[in-house]
């Protein structure tokens, strides 16, 4: 077949049927793709909820609600309840405060203020690093471990700033950054209940 | 040229990363580990092969004058393709890759290809060249991130082969992609000559 001349109409239906054979193939991947995509990130929740929460039997997903922080932002709240009674809940924090980039963690807290256990989401911090803060504020060594620490006898912070948690080698803003998404996710915790009266023991 | 030949060639004379020095972007930006460099490399091997035989199956109907915005479109098509089965199917590998896989686009290895061969060729020959090509990269891409990943963590695909003090940190960072990838041409230069 002869190559088609570079006319005005012939270049106007050449990348016209292009572009709508495009449009029909990505919609139909869409479509396919929708589900199971939907599905991985739900998967990805519910397996860092479940990871920062003692045993539930509820669905947190569904109800899921939004906190005011102190300094303003809302963070989301997943109640984890047994029975009707709530045994804890992950709350997804940020913090911008970070070294590269946003810290997206996800932290569990018991209904007196226990810090139960973290998850990182996501960050980009330095790679051997930053990045070490996923192990390093759950390892039992000198002051690092967070884990076990009430937040209701106030904020955490490095030890550089007068607090009693030992900062991340060579990672201070790092690890400031990641205590404040912690004070952030508990600060939205006890917003809650100070609004309900829920858990209120304070 | 037989279609063994074309693919044989992407791989090693025609290297895309060790010969040719293109697509130097994602070759620097994703390979920290050699299961990223991997990833990244068939993502890309995936695009090429599919938007060589596309493209050279529809070449007689393209009008010289906007053949490179449909070259575009038909790629990017398969960008998207390959970036939403990848967040459908291997999240994890999709979190690690994120903003690179659409970046193939604009990747000038597959607008190089669509260009110089498979706007020339049949549909067969230019999909061996894509294979070819795309093999090439994925196993360039490979190599460097195993090396990196190696040199840095004193790991290999994940797998402890010594402890991670030994590893010096800057093969992970960006400058150590550069040391690395430099070693790396220079081996293979003297291996292809010789």
């Amino acid at each position: 077949m002869a190559k088609l001349k570079s006319t005005l109409p012939n270049m106007l239906l050449s990348l016209t049927v292009i572009c709508i054979s495009a449009g029909a193939i990505l919609s139909g991947v869409s479509m396919y793709t929708s589900g199971p995509i939907a599905a991985a990130k739900a998967a990805t929740l519910q397996r860092a909820i479940s990871q920062v929460t003692p045993e539930f039997d509820n669905n947190p997903t569904a109800e899921a609600y939004k906190s005011v922080t102190s300094d303003g932002d809302s963070l989301l709240i997943y109640p984890a309840k047994k029975g009707d009674e709530t045994v804890g809940v992950a709350v997804e924090s940020n913090t911008k405060n970070g070294f590269s980039g946003e810290i997206k963690i996800i932290v569990g807290f018991a209904p007196d203020g226990t810090l139960i256990n973290y998850s990182v989401l996501e960050h980009a911090e330095t790679p051997g690093l930053g990045s070490k803060m996923e192990e390093w504020f759950r390892t039992e060594k000198n002051r690092q471990n967070v884990i076990g620490r009430s937040l209701a006898d106030g904020n955490l912070s490095v030890s550089k700033d007068g607090g009693d948690v030992d900062a991340i080698t060579a990672s201070t803003i790092t690890s400031r950054a990641f205590l404040d998404a912690v004070n952030r996710a508990y600060s939205a915790y006890k917003g809650t209940d100070a609004h309900t009266g829920a858990t209120g023991s304070y | 040229m037989s279609n063994i030949k074309i693919l044989v060639n992407g791989i090693i004379k025609e290297n895309p990363v060790f010969v040719l020095l293109l697509g130097m972007c994602p070759t620097l930006g994703t390979t920290s580990s050699a299961i990223n460099g991997m990833g990244m490399g068939l993502a890309t091997a995936f695009v090429l092969i599919c938007s060589n035989m596309a493209i050279s199956s529809i070449k007689s109907l393209i009008p010289d004058q906007v053949r490179i915005p449909a070259y575009i479109v038909v790629i990017a098509t398969f960008v998207t393709v390959v970036q939403m089965c990848m967040e459908a199917f291997i999240p994890s590998l999709y979190a690690s890759l994120g903003l690179f896989i659409p970046l193939i686009v604009v990747n000038c290895i597959v607008l190089g290809r669509a260009e110089a061969f498979a706007a020339k060729n049949k549909i067969f020959p230019s999909a061996a060249d894509g294979l070819g090509i795309g093999l090439g990269f994925t196993l360039a891409l490979t190599l460097l991130g195993a090396a990196r990943e190696l040199f840095g963590t004193g790991k290999l695909f994940g797998l402890t082969l010594f402890p991670e003090e030994f590893g010096s940190l800057i093969f992970v960072l960006a400058p150590g992609a550069f040391i690395a990838l430099g070693y790396l041409i220079a081996i293979v230069d003297k291996l292809r000559k010789a």
